[in-house]
């Protein structure tokens, strides 16, 4: 019997395999290096990893292959996607240099975690493959549990690491059901013969089918934090570390988005009339509690949960739409709320101090007074939150709206910018606290460091560049979504 | 037009660069910072010039335009020009950014550095929004004018600052999400109507828009602009804005901010759906009358100053709205000027309330009594102010109001008799707040000891009443700049209306059968 192998393309998942050899060998210098170094050295090992492999993944561009049995895809849709996974994690890795070492998480396995949880980002979102989607998405949940309880002496944070394991794996198993129903019907794995099948036109859409793309639905929209499957979002955001939450509000959302739409916009675009009206409400439902909730929040890091839930909101407004327009509209929001949320908390993170994260919007009172540099970069992101112009996220609702506005989805689109209305009511509020009112007792110095200067700085830079000139970054994500029709 | 230096660029983006040098200065010389900005403004102020002077009077098209691309691929393009209309408007800003500078001078202790910063970017924003000619472009500049002024109310502001500026911030950016829609709405219609997906208004005038669509799109263009001028019923969050705003504050955001209300009308929702305007003059002719009764009586009631001159400005605002809303020459004439005047007048109204408040911290018509005997050098130019503010003939708001009449009586009758009660309403309230103010005996130990006029504020309230002469004695230096546009503006939009109204009684059909 010959077994055929498979042609090596490993030309073509460079950027992985640097990823894969850094996370090892952060953990072996982890066990092997000595004590007081190992913080600087395996930080430094992952964000040169992180930065080779940003490199490599940029010289694919352009590229576009099938390789291993066609199990993995390189095209510009998941280019796109692992390079905004690497963003992420860049500037992850950057702002945890000094939090990682004020929080004593330094134990080696942390910038390990970190990059294999965007190891598995870019595993998910460059395949058409269910089961590697369900592997990328398997091996970034696992590494991001465990990241979540880091923080061992705080019981939130074993909290958040318990309820988003035993959460996480219900939604996990809804996933895996669901592809496993769809395999049952079509007899496919690749949703690229997936949409083959159902095109052929002997398809009868059986309730196995439809029950199957439900599941689906519920287990990305646990992983995007949509509601109603979003219950877990503020306690894990709030529990985990600071650093954490900004990777997960950016990186998982990020990646479980960039699946999703490949999955959805590949094979089952042909049922769009079916699954669009749910995700209307999944779209309206998530805008609409994530703003309300987060108008009464008195902690700032739960408050920028409850918003980053209603920022999925926002992207599913485009998601429902289902043409190209629109998913190029999702791409460009991702990458600006990538940047928006990351910036707000690295500042709630220079905020905090060690065992005392300072999250109480009390604690931002006559912020602007003591520390004018800090009050506005703070006040840049969550306007830019807020989407007030020249700031990206005015472009990233922009071109959403406008996404909408074309389909004629007119009431999606008003529901969309009432919600936004609603949301600048506690984005103000933050800013009105830190520049209207006197501190209350003796403001502690803030945590000064080039680790985080550096990640807000390039926030700040990266939200005007894209809010003044979104011409080349848009023209980017529309050829990334070249793949869909 | 062939010229080359880009000087409308230069006008909008001078005060956003005195903005980041004012940044760099150190936050200790509050002097050298005040005199910095001054210099600044006086500078911005003296770059505008030009384009009152070389500007041709002749033409009704728009003059210094400046085109560059911005985003081609969505036809989104840097595009900025004025005619008549506008011109007028940026000269009021960079005059009244000059006055709100020096009437800081003594008032804002705290903050100085940041003040002067925001103030500035409030500049360029204002600007910005009366010079774009792209729909994206203003709304860039609309929406950035939010911030600066809610940091002004709220950093600066008296005790109630915070629920004004949330306030003033949350009313402007409800109104202006939906215009947003309505904006991509247009686009995507014209677009798909004739392939040309543009921002660029101009282009979009010639947009056939059916009825039907062109109310939905008024309407939500008009609630954002409504917002901003503000009309009954959505002026409950000016009284308060005024009241708790610095003194420059309240100025410019009577002088300048709630002109681009009326702007935006002049602009975009009338020229953009004609049919749609002629459909909602009535209703809008009668929230104009309703505010112009409505803020009068409101003014009889008020015990505080500057909560009288602003109701007063909802009730000038409407006289603004209804002679736009005539649709005839004088009307829109007197519209355009009267929109001049509210700024000089009203402005001049704040400055003189500013000067008293910063003497005796408090606004209470109830505080005062007799003032004219200890500040008989303010008292004079509260007088002139005052009368000007009531359409004295020979102030510059007699020519205003007796357009608008003249114009508002051509065309409706009841109208013009309604809002003419208005105008005997309005020396009422003035005329009474005056004497209870000024004239009488002091009954209050602290009044008595109160200094007349310094310098600064003697040279500040001279180029108002310079204006407010200036303006009402001779007219025509202004309005002859007005006059081309105008007339231009108003065929264009006759003929558009004339247009829809030949297509029959169910202009809908019409339009879709094209």
């Amino acid at each position: 019997m010959v077994v055929k192998i498979p042609e090596l393309a490993f030309g073509f998942i460079i950027p992985e395999i640097i990823i894969t050899l850094s996370a090892v060998i952060t953990l072996l210098l982890a066990a092997f290096g000595r004590r007081e170094s190992v913080g600087a050295l395996t930080g430094a090992v992952a964000l040169t990893g992180a930065g080779l492999a940003m490199i490599f993944t940029c010289t694919l561009w352009d590229g576009s292959a099938s390789i291993f049995n066609n199990l993995y895809t390189i095209d510009n849709f998941g280019t796109f996607f692992k390079g905004l996974a690497l963003i992420v994690s860049l500037l992850v890795t950057l702002l945890s240099l000094r939090y990682a070492e004020r929080e004593n998480i330094i134990k080696g396995e942390y910038y390990s975690l970190l990059l294999f949880g965007v190891l598995g980002m870019m595993i998910m979102v460059s395949s058409t493959h269910f089961i590697t989607i369900f592997i990328g998405l398997e091996v970034m949940s696992i590494a991001i549990y465990v990241l979540c309880g880091l923080l061992s002496g705080n019981p939130r944070s074993v909290e958040a690491s318990l309820k988003y394991f035993l959460l996480g794996a219900f939604a996990t198993a809804f996933l895996l059901y669901g592809m496993a129903l769809i395999y049952a019907t079509t007899g496919c794995l690749d949703i690229r013969e997936i949409a083959d099948y159902v095109a052929s036109g002997n398809f009868k859409p059986t309730p196995m089918f439809m029950i199957g793309l439900a599941m689906l639905i519920v287990g990305f929209g646990f992983k995007t934090a949509s509601v109603p499957f979003h219950m877990w979002t503020p306690d894990v955001y709030q529990g985990a570390p600071t650093s954490i939450t900004a990777y997960m509000a950016t990186g998982i959302k990020a990646a479980a988005f960039g699946a999703f739409l490949r999955v959805f916009y590949t094979a089952f675009l042909p049922f769009l009339g079916e699954w669009s009206g749910i995700l209307w409400l999944i779209a309206v439902a998530t805008m609409t509690l994530g703003n309300i909730t987060a108008l009464v929040q008195d902690d700032v890091k739960r408050m920028l949960a409850y918003s980053s839930i209603a920022h999925a909101g926002y992207i599913l407004i485009a998601f429902v739409i289902g043409d190209q327009f629109s998913s190029s509209s999702i791409l460009f929001y991702v990458l600006v709320y990538t940047f928006m949320n990351i910036g707000a908390f690295t500042v709630v993170i220079l905020l905090g101090q060690k065992d005392r994260e300072n999250t109480g919007i009390e604690s931002y009172a006559g912020l602007a007074g003591r520390h004018p540099l800090i009050a506005l970069s703070m006040a840049i992101f969550l306007l830019s939150l807020a989407g007030i112009p020249p700031l990206a996220g005015f472009m990233g609702k922009f071109y959403v709206l406008s996404a909408a506005i074309k389909a004629k989805y007119y009431w999606l689109a008003v529901i969309g910018v009432l919600n936004s209305v609603v949301a600048v009511y506690y984005y103000l509020r933050v800013i009105m606290v830190m520049y209207f009112r006197e501190p209350a007792g003796e403001l502690h110095r803030p945590d000064f460091s080039p680790a985080y200067s550096i990640v807000i700085v390039i926030s700040v830079w990266a939200l005007f560049h894209m809010g003044l000139f979104p011409r080349d970054f848009l023209l980017i994500a529309r050829k990334s979504v070249g793949i869909f029709m | 037009m062939n010229q080359t230096f880009p000087i409308l660029s230069a006008v909008i983006f001078l005060p956003l660069a005195g903005a980041l040098l004012l940044m760099l200065l150190p936050r200790q010389k509050a002097l050298f910072i005040k005199v910095s900005a001054l210099i600044w403004t006086l500078l911005e102020f003296a770059l505008s010039l030009p384009l009152f002077f070389n500007f041709n009077e002749k033409t009704p098209g728009m003059q210094f335009v400046e085109r560059r691309e911005w985003f081609p691929e969505w036809g989104i393009s840097y595009l900025l020009g004025i005619d008549g209309i506008s011109m007028l408007l940026v000269m009021l800003t960079t005059f009244l950014t000059v006055l709100c500078v020096l009437c800081s001078w003594r008032g804002i202790e705290e903050k100085i550095k940041e003040y002067y910063v925001i103030f500035l970017l409030l500049e360029t924003a204002m600007i910005g929004a009366l010079c774009a000619l792209d729909l994206v472009l203003f709304y860039f500049f609309w929406e950035i004018m939010l911030v600066p002024m809610y940091l002004l109310i709220g950093v600066w502001g008296g005790p109630r600052r915070i629920y004004a500026a949330v306030k003033f911030f949350l009313f402007t950016m409800a109104g202006s999400v939906l215009m947003l829609l309505a904006i991509l709405a247009l686009y995507f219609h014209y677009g798909g109507e004739t392939g040309i997906y543009t921002f660029n208004v101009f282009e979009l005038y010639r947009a056939d828009i059916p009825v039907l669509k062109q109310y939905w799109l008024f309407a939500a263009f008009a609630l954002s602009f409504a917002i901003k001028v503000p009309m009954f019923p959505f002026h409950t969050w000016l009284p308060d804005a005024h009241t708790e705003a610095p003194t420059a504050g309240s100025v410019i955001l009577a002088g300048v901010l709630l002109k681009m209300g009326v702007y935006g009308f002049l602009r975009f929702a009338i020229p953009l759906f004609p049919a749609a305007t002629v459909a909602a003059t009535p209703l809008i002719s009668w929230l104009a009358i309703i505010g112009i009764i409505y803020g009068a009586v409101m003014c009889i009631m008020q015990t505080d100053l500057k909560r009288l001159i602003a109701y007063s400005s909802v009730s000038h605002l409407g006289y603004v709205m209804l002679g736009i809303f005539a649709l005839n020459m004088q009307g829109l004439e007197g519209g355009i000027y009267q929109m001049l005047n509210h700024g000089i007048s009203t402005g001049g109204l704040f400055l003189v309330v500013g000067m008293i408040y910063e003497r005796r911290h408090t606004r209470m018509i109830a505080d005062f009594g007799g003032l004219s005997k200890v500040m008989p050098r303010l008292a004079a130019f509260f007088m002139i102010i005052t009368l000007s503010s009531i359409a004295l003939p020979g102030t510059n708001g007699f020519v205003g109001e007796f357009l608008i009449l003249l114009g508002v009586f051509r065309s409706n009758m009841l109208y013009g008799v309604l809002a003419a009660t208005g105008v005997i309403l309005g020396a009422v309230y003035m005329l009474w707040m005056f004497q209870r103010v000024m004239f009488g005996q002091i009954k209050k130990e602290e009044n008595k000891r109160l200094l007349d006029l310094t310098k600064r504020e003697a040279a500040i309230l001279c180029a108002i009443v310079f204006f407010v002469f200036l303006m009402g004695l001779y007219p025509r230096a202004f309005l002859k700049k007005i006059d081309a546009s105008a007339a231009g503006y108003l065929n264009d939009v006759q003929a558009k209306t004339a247009v829809y109204a030949s297509a029959g009684n169910v202009p809908v059909k019409q339009s879709e059968a094209k």
